[in-house]
């Protein structure tokens, strides 16, 4: 994780004038600049001047200072971080797709169009949905386009309703997209089985609800075994049932939303199907749907009939746009590349290895670190710090320890239910030496805690930098070169 | 069995052992019988190998050609040093910073990206980057909302791309915001209508497209001075879907624009039939608490070295959940990247010799068009892309023109505009020579 | 720490009377609970404030809390030093760190509040 010097200055303190790190085609034989008055450009905008070696150095130096799933265990609960791979990059740098241009006839883009069908239609397989949109760039996205389209769905039944339930361990961007909706929320508390309490369900459930997001298996890695019912109390009322699907990767090939009651639900293409994180995107978060919200869906629609390929952009019951064009297409093509590469029964294997793996997680940890819900969990395993408390030691001394030990740390301090949360998600991409070695190294960090506790506070060590002043940053804010008091 | 699961049979017995577990199956026990997936997913599977010729069918199956579409997504060259730089496992497989120690390449990546979009823009601060410039431009409408608190009504500009106010008119009618039309005269922003609409105190923000959607380079100096006077409270907000302008246009921030957002798809992200793409949204220091979208902060360590963290993020869903800026909880730090390593790589100079490359070989192609006999430029002070008029049935033209091997511009009529108007954009990537053939197909209509 | 002549709401924010006029900030409690704080938004001179409307809100790294006007009335000051020192509200909640002063146009909505004693064993009770 050590670059040879540590640390590298901005861009801006590099290069000097004159200097490019990128030449053009001369501009031979070219009508003159036809801009001017106040609109003309007087003052140069402060971009650095490099040459390309000076960048290629630069980036490659940054790129030392980071962590990513390639470089080793990352078992980040509820990210998903597994295996990238390499073939995906490859299809999607394809020059047939990346040059592909938006606004091109379909005639020109037939592959294109069709790639995006064939995706629609293995993530229809996937979730027991009968339609797909891809527009959504992101899960956040996704959940938005998901509340809108109950909206619309509920307003041509004549009212679009005033709340969306969301149980008490939902991620926060549901409160937020349902907020971003026109809603209002209104949370659900979970019993001690860690699922959504059918009593306080009952309670809030009125014709003024619209509907609820679910996340199943929710943030705890628990299958919300009353999902049926829930969506059968939710229907009884005329309202829908959304489910948030980022942790799919759990119930592929055994259990399919559509047949669970699932009105209108999310994906997340950058979790579940292998597409990179790219140190914070692009995702994609197709939205799948049961055929009555079909009509709602975001317009265009990609129409095979026939095996040609168009977008049909009649939807007069649309929710409109919500991505400037049709979504993340090359994002799109690697999950295609992925799912592709597995088949049905590779699919359904990876959920399968990936519920051995945080259940193994699970058995060797559980008598080290404390499992405040000690149920079965399917894809992810939650501790917290409580053993570790008495002797002053929190998660975010754990989760800094082990970065010393070369181990992203887990998710923490979520789900919000659960307090000091360190939230484990292994993937199917993990072997058993590795996950052994994780096992080791956790039990170590709980001995440290217990006879050298300092060694957690100080952690990590070893960084590019160590804790940062983060009240600092906020206090004196510092958000571009030179501007500030640095 | 696939070569993307590590763990052997042997390994699934053993571990399966350490759970207590007789068979895989009871791991899933959880799943209530009437709710589980007997059957097997209907999807083949293909080898690497296999794959890999599937795909290129279907990229094969796209019809190559030389182009002249923009309209808010826009071919430029890429250096080979983007592509090489920005695949480097670290930056491509790292989830969001959140673990700040072991991932400066990313975050100092984005203060040097937010830097780099503050210079071109003139603002103050930028966020670490949106989905796209759509709804870049719906997330500042909503800012502007916050801003505005009780105010309601904003002035959007129909010289706004198309689809920019469709996304925004997604976001904001469930909202009860109210959204006012002004109208276009000979393309521009009617500022005697802006005029007059400023007169309701409802106003919180009004939208301008700059360039805007038909190429043309509003006269943002005198609709600042407008919105000034007419209403001082109200932010002026610019919409910018080809930034590379910024090399020769004075910048938003010199005028007064209070949110300067758009589409930086332009700086080293391929068209990739429209996404991903890079929403950029900047504004002035005194609003930066009202911005949406992630922020990268410079800060010391304990042993008051330099770095850097996400900051501001009490504003996140994550934390102020339904009372957030934004629902969004990512930015679109790959594209971003790519766009920071091509902007240190342009520099000063190549920025400005880019744009002017650009800019001359668009007026080149509108002083050639000008002569043709079926064509007319729509007049006005453009910097990349034009619109063109022609007597012609534009369908026709297209169609005409792609068998043999040029898709000459985007019809207007794909937005619900005039049939007889098509949208021109000529990059570095159209040589002289292109602009020839292209004005000799119009010379071939009948 | 729990200061007499100053009147308390169960959302923590505490009002001190001066004849007509009300200072109005967080409690100790309340700062405690936020930690570090960075940036301090107050209302604006002359706003005219309801009883239970949103009037500042409070930030700190891992928080933002709004702040509701514990009374009635008309913002004649706000305390501008919180602009450069938010820190302050952590320091002295309940002297220097005060946010914002109201000219009172209900005094009897006090009669709504908890004097000091109530409002520490309000304390008690949340915590225990």
């Amino acid at each position: 994780m050590k670059t040879l010097r540590g640390k590298e200055k901005t861009i801006f303190q590099m290069g000097g004038e004159g200097k490019r790190g990128m030449d053009l085609p001369k501009p031979e034989g070219l009508a003159p600049i036809a801009i001017s008055g106040p609109c003309m450009r007087s003052t140069t905008p402060d971009l650095p001047d490099l040459s390309e070696i000076e960048v290629v150095r630069h980036f490659t130096r940054l790129s030392k200072l980071n962590y990513g799933v390639d470089d080793g265990f990352y078992p980040l609960g509820s990210c998903t971080m597994k295996h990238n791979p390499k073939i995906n990059e490859l299809i999607a740098s394809l020059d047939g797709f990346k040059w592909s241009h938006p606004m091109l006839p379909y005639g020109m883009v037939q592959g294109t169009l069709k790639a995006m069908k064939m995706l629609e239609d293995a993530l229809n397989e996937i979730t027991g949905m009968d339609g797909c949109s891809l527009q959504p760039a992101a899960g956040a996205h996704g959940e938005l386009t998901g509340v809108m389209m109950i909206r619309a769905c509920l307003e041509k039944r004549g009212n679009p309703r005033q709340f969306i339930l969301i149980p008490d361990s939902a991620h926060g961007t549901n409160p937020a997209s349902s907020a971003f909706s026109g809603y209002e929320v209104k949370e659900v508390a979970s019993d001690e089985t860690g699922c959504v309490d059918l009593a306080k369900l009952e309670e809030v459930l009125d014709e003024n609800v619209a509907g609820m997001m679910l996340t199943n298996p929710n943030t705890l890695g628990i299958f919300e075994k009353n999902i049926q019912k829930i969506a059968d109390m939710l229907h009884e009322k005329g309202a829908l049932l959304y489910m948030d699907g980022a942790n799919m990767n759990a119930m592929m090939g055994k259990a399919r939303p559509g047949e669970l009651g699932v009105d209108v639900m999310h994906l997340n293409l950058h979790k579940t199907f292998s597409t990179p994180h790219g140190g914070g995107g692009p995702g994609a978060g197709p939205v799948c749907f049961l055929k009555h919200m079909a009509p709602f869906q975001p317009a265009p629609v990609v129409d095979g009939e026939g095996g040609y390929h168009k977008l049909d952009w009649n939807r007069p019951d649309s929710i409109g746009k919500v991505h400037g064009f049709y979504g993340n297409f090359l994002v799109a093509l690697k999950a295609l590349a992925y799912i592709l590469s597995l088949g049905g029964k590779g699919l359904e294997q990876s959920t399968e290895d990936a519920v051995l793996a945080a259940n193994y997680i699970r058995a060797s940890l559980k008598d080290n670190f404390h499992v405040p819900f000690d149920i079965p969990t399917l894809h992810e395993v939650v501790f917290n710090d409580k053993k570790q408390a008495e002797f002053g030691i929190s998660t975010l001394d754990i989760a800094k320890r082990l970065i010393d030990y070369g181990i992203h740390p887990p998710t923490i301090y979520f789900p919000l239910i659960v307090h000091g949360a360190l939230m484990v998600e292994p993937t199917e991409s993990e072997s058993k030496e590795e996950m052994d070695y994780f096992i080791e190294i956790m039990k170590k960090v709980a001995k440290e805690a217990s006879i050298s506790p300092e060694l957690l506070h100080d952690a990590p060590h070893d960084t590019p930098v160590r804790r940062l002043d983060e009240t600092k940053a906020a206090r004196n804010l510092v958000l571009r070169y030179g501007g500030g008091d640095e | 069995m696939s070569r993307f699961f590590p763990l052997s049979d042997n390994d699934r017995r053993e571990m399966l052992r350490k759970i207590g577990a007789d068979k895989i199956e009871s791991l899933f026990s959880s799943i209530p019988e009437s709710g589980q997936f007997k059957g097997t997913l209907n999807i083949p599977s293909y080898s690497e190998q296999e794959l890999l010729d599937l795909f290129r069918n279907l990229a094969d199956s796209n019809t190559p050609t030389q182009s002249f579409a923009g309209a808010g997504v826009y071919a430029h060259y890429i250096p080979a040093s983007v592509d090489s730089l920005a695949s480097r496992e670290e930056f491509l497989t790292a989830y969001t910073p959140y673990q700040p120690e072991i991932s400066q390449g990313t975050l100092q990546a984005i203060f040097e990206y937010q830097t780099c979009m503050c210079a071109l823009t003139g603002m103050e601060v930028s966020n670490a980057s949106m989905y796209d410039g759509a709804t870049a431009f719906a997330e500042a409408i909503l800012m502007a909302k916050r801003v505005g608190k009780k105010k309601n009504t904003v002035l959007i500009s129909d010289a706004i791309h198309p689809h920019y106010r469709k996304v925004a008119q997604s976001y904001l009618e469930n909202l009860g915001i109210r959204i006012k039309a002004i109208p276009t005269l000979n393309h521009k922003v009617d500022i005697e209508t802006l005029s007059a609409e400023l007169e309701n105190e409802d106003v919180f923000a009004v939208a301008v497209g700059y360039p805007n959607f038909f190429g043309i380079v509003e006269p943002l100096d005198e609709i600042a001075l407008t919105v000034r006077e007419k209403a001082p409270k109200a932010l002026l907000v610019s919409v910018t879907t080809e930034p590379l302008a910024f090399g020769m246009l004075t910048p938003p921030g010199e005028f007064g624009v209070d949110i300067a957002c758009g589409e930086a798809q332009s700086f080293g992200n391929y068209p990739g039939f429209g996404g991903p793409l890079l929403g950029f949204l900047t504004t002035r220091q005194k609003l930066v608490r009202n911005m949406p979208g992630r922020v990268v902060g410079q800060t010391t360590d304990v042993d008051g070295k330099i770095g850097y963290v996400l900051t501001l993020s009490a504003r996140e869903q994550h934390i102020r959940r339904e009372k957030a800026t934004s629902n969004i909880c990512s930015n679109q730090g790959w594209c971003m990247l790519r766009a920071v390593i091509y902007l240190a790589l342009l520099g000063k100079a190549g920025l400005r010799e880019l744009a002017e490359l650009n800019h001359r070989r668009a007026e080149t192609a509108k002083k050639a068009i000008s002569r043709s006999t079926h064509f007319e430029v729509v007049p006005g002070m453009s910097f990349n892309e034009f619109v063109v008029r022609s007597d012609t049935d534009l369908e026709d033209f297209v169609e005409h023109s792609v068998v043999n091997g040029m898709f000459p511009g985007v019809r207007l009529s794909k937005f619900g505009l005039a049939p007889d108007e098509m949208l021109i954009t000529v990059t570095e990537m159209n040589t002289v020579e292109d602009i020839h053939r292209l004005v000799e197909l119009m010379e071939a209509v009948k | 720490m729990v200061l007499e002549d100053f009147y308390y709401t169960k959302e923590h924010e505490w009002v001190q009377v001066d004849g007509e006029t009300g200072t109005i900030g967080i409690t100790d409690h309340a700062q405690k609970q936020l930690g570090d704080i960075v940036f301090v938004e107050v209302p604006e001179v002359d706003t005219e404030l309801e009883k239970g409307d949103e009037a500042a809100s409070i930030e700190s790294v891992k928080a933002v809390a709004d702040v509701f006007s514990p009374v009635s009335g008309t913002v004649t000051a706000v305390n501008e030093a919180l602009e450069d020192e938010p820190e302050m509200v952590n320091k002295e909640a309940q002297g220097a760190g005060w946010l914002f002063r109201l000219r009172l146009s209900n005094k009897s909505e006090l009669n709504d509040l908890m004097n000091a004693a109530a409002y520490a064993k309000y304390l008690e009770e949340e915590e225990g």
